[in-house]
């Protein structure tokens, strides 16, 4: 699971206001290269949460991601760079998604986020 | 510009709309394109002409398409070879002069259209084009023009459709073909994790066209599977994700070389962005997201080969309606049951999520299963945020049809039609097991598919089957 993917799940129990952002518990992460596609960064940016995307970025050790940013920033080389590695580079392989309301815990294994609720969850 | 659009025979429903839609993919909204057809061709007939700006968007769409055979500027028409060399020799030269030069190469190549040519008439044909001034070489491997002589037969020998009225002769020059070889590489059989409702690389590689997928763009299945149909949009450059309800096909697969994952690496494609197990029905997306996916292609699960479920469980199935709880010890690991999902709601729940999560302009491109004689329109699910774009109806038995609908997001998503649809969404919910049971006793389609035959489903006609079938054949 990527921060792309992060930043776009909530916890969706019945009655849950307050699901989002999840926080993340480690177990491995990894990296891997993906091709930089800086359209794809642009299209995407304006629909991040981005407090949410920093902070996630920071609970797992990516320092370098700003916590302000503006548009402007999207024609900055270097930005987009450390954009695209925190995005898209940065993979929870093992661990689990972490509801900041009831604790409810969504394990992530093998890189896929289990969002599936219980039957007393619905 | 006109030119000569000569389609291949085959998913008929389906060609105009992909040219359509390519033609959007490279002109942008303002695409206006124009159709002809000759007055005797039967209207599934593989023959029409496409007025396109100019011969390189006429080469890029070609480029692309699945169903285009390829695109020629006419030089000549007519109903015998006579008539066809007064055709041509009635062209101006200013036309026909700058492709005939001595510094150039050519190639000259015979088609038959509901016919096989043999290699001495094929000769017989291209020889008796002499009184057209070649100057360059002959080039059979590479030549710099290529001519076409396409002929169609006017009696019976017409590939299943009714017979036309007279035999039509065309010669032309390519302007660009289609690269079929696409769909070779991504034949099913050759890809290494395969589930039992993959979907075909050429009807993936279309529905990909029909949603407009290109580098830059995200595109979400959320019926995702082994991922059939997100590895065609990903050959076509946009980045993916995929969500499905069951853990095993999207995190397991058949072993650590055999998974969703693995299909995309065996061609090199970049992997999804995301996978991620969830529930379309009780979907996990924060409440603040919208517009965020530039296509949605999926094909539902739509309970002939196999249903969908939804999360809820055994409460659902046997009509609980008291709180049902799951002791703390067993919360752990503990694997929730699934229930029925019906078709209907299924499409409540697609239909309002993609209204929700597709950016305006983005496109919602899925199969629609439905008895053969309700394949119309009217018949189809509407959504006030959506515009019907194209309704392509692939004949599957005498019973039933599925149709490729493509539906393009032209309003936004407001408030009052998420009211309307959390509405509708709890009474599904609150009517689970009645629904259930009457779909079970007549509406659904796996009824209509499966139920023994009888007088009135008797197939007419069935020995003198056409060998490719279209709407009007």
């Amino acid at each position: 699971m990527r921060l792309l993917t992060h930043n776009m799940l909530s916890c969706n129990i019945k009655g849950v206001t307050k699901g989002f952002p999840l926080s993340i518990e480690v177990q491995r992460l990894d990296t891997k290269d993906a091709d930089f596609n800086p359209d794809f960064l642009r299209n995407i940016f304006p629909k991040l949460e981005w407090k949410a995307f920093h902070d996630a970025a920071v609970s797992i050790g990516l320092n370098d991601i700003p916590e302000q940013v503006d548009p402007t920033m999207l024609e900055d080389h270097e930005f987009l760079q450390k954009f695209h590695h925190a995005l898209l580079e940065v993979h929870l392989e093992e661990g689990a998604l972490i509801c900041p309301e009831t604790g409810r815990r969504f394990p992530v294994t093998k890189g896929v986020p289990n969002m599936l609720l219980h039957e007393d969850e619905v | 510009m006109w030119f000569l659009c000569y389609f291949l025979h085959r998913l008929l429903d389906y060609r105009k709309p992909e040219i359509e839609s390519l033609a959007k993919l490279f002109l942008g909204e303002n695409a206006e394109l124009k159709w002809k057809q000759s007055p005797h061709h039967h209207e599934d007939s593989p023959f029409y002409f496409i007025d396109l700006p100019s011969e390189d968007v006429a080469r890029q769409i070609a480029s692309r398409s699945v169903l285009l055979k390829g695109f020629f500027e006419v030089w000549g028409e007519g109903r015998t070879y006579d008539e066809l060399k007064a055709s041509i020799e009635s062209l101006s030269d200013e036309k026909k002069a700058p492709f005939l030069t001595e510094d150039s190469t050519f190639k000259i190549v015979v088609d038959a259209f509901g016919k096989v040519l043999s290699l001495d008439e094929q000769n017989e044909r291209i020889h008796a084009l002499s009184y057209i001034p070649f100057m360059g070489a002959v080039n059979l491997k590479n030549p710099q023009h290529k001519f076409w002589i396409i002929e169609t037969e006017g009696n019976d020998f017409n590939n299943g459709l009714p017979p036309a009225d007279n035999r039509s002769i065309i010669f032309g020059r390519e302007i660009g073909l289609s690269n079929r070889k696409v769909v070779v590489k991504y034949e099913l059989s050759r890809r290494s994790y395969l589930g039992p409702t993959a979907m075909d690389a050429e009807v993936a590689l279309l529905m990909a066209n029909q949603a407009l997928a290109k580098p830059g763009k995200l595109v979400y299945d959320p019926f995702v599977g082994t991922g059939s149909i997100l590895v065609a949009a990903a050959h076509c450059g946009a980045m993916t994700m995929g969500a499905d309800i069951d853990i095993r096909v999207i995190r397991d697969g058949k072993g650590p070389d055999r998974n969703v994952w693995s299909n995309f690496k065996q061609y090199e494609l970049p992997s999804p962005v995301g996978l991620i197990r969830a529930d379309n029905n009780v979907p996990p997306w924060r409440p603040n997201l919208f517009e965020v996916y530039d296509a949605i292609i999926c094909d539902p699960p739509y309970g002939v080969r196999a249903g969908g479920r939804k999360s809820g469980g055994r409460k659902m199935l046997q009509g609980i309606r008291d709180p049902y709880t799951i002791q703390e010890n067993m919360r752990k690991d503990h694997i929730p049951s699934t229930a029925p999902y019906t078709l209907a709601e299924c499409l409540h729940d697609l239909l309002d999520m993609a209204a929700r999560l597709l950016v305006i302009g983005g496109r919602l491109v899925f199969f629609y299963p439905a008895p053969r004689d309700e394949c119309g329109d009217d018949f189809l699910p509407k959504h006030p945020c959506f515009t019907l774009i194209a309704n392509s109806e692939q004949i599957l038995s005498s019973r039933y049809s599925r149709c490729l609908l493509t539906m393009e997001k032209t309003s936004k998503y407001t408030e009052i039609i998420a009211a309307t649809a959390r509405r509708v969404h709890q009474e599904f919910k609150d009517n689970h097991s009645e629904m259930l049971q009457e779909s079970r006793e007549n509406g659904s389609l796996h009824h209509i598919v499966f139920a023994p035959s009888n007088e009135a489903h008797r197939l007419e006609g069935s020995e003198s089957r056409p060998r490719y079938r279209g709407k009007y054949v």
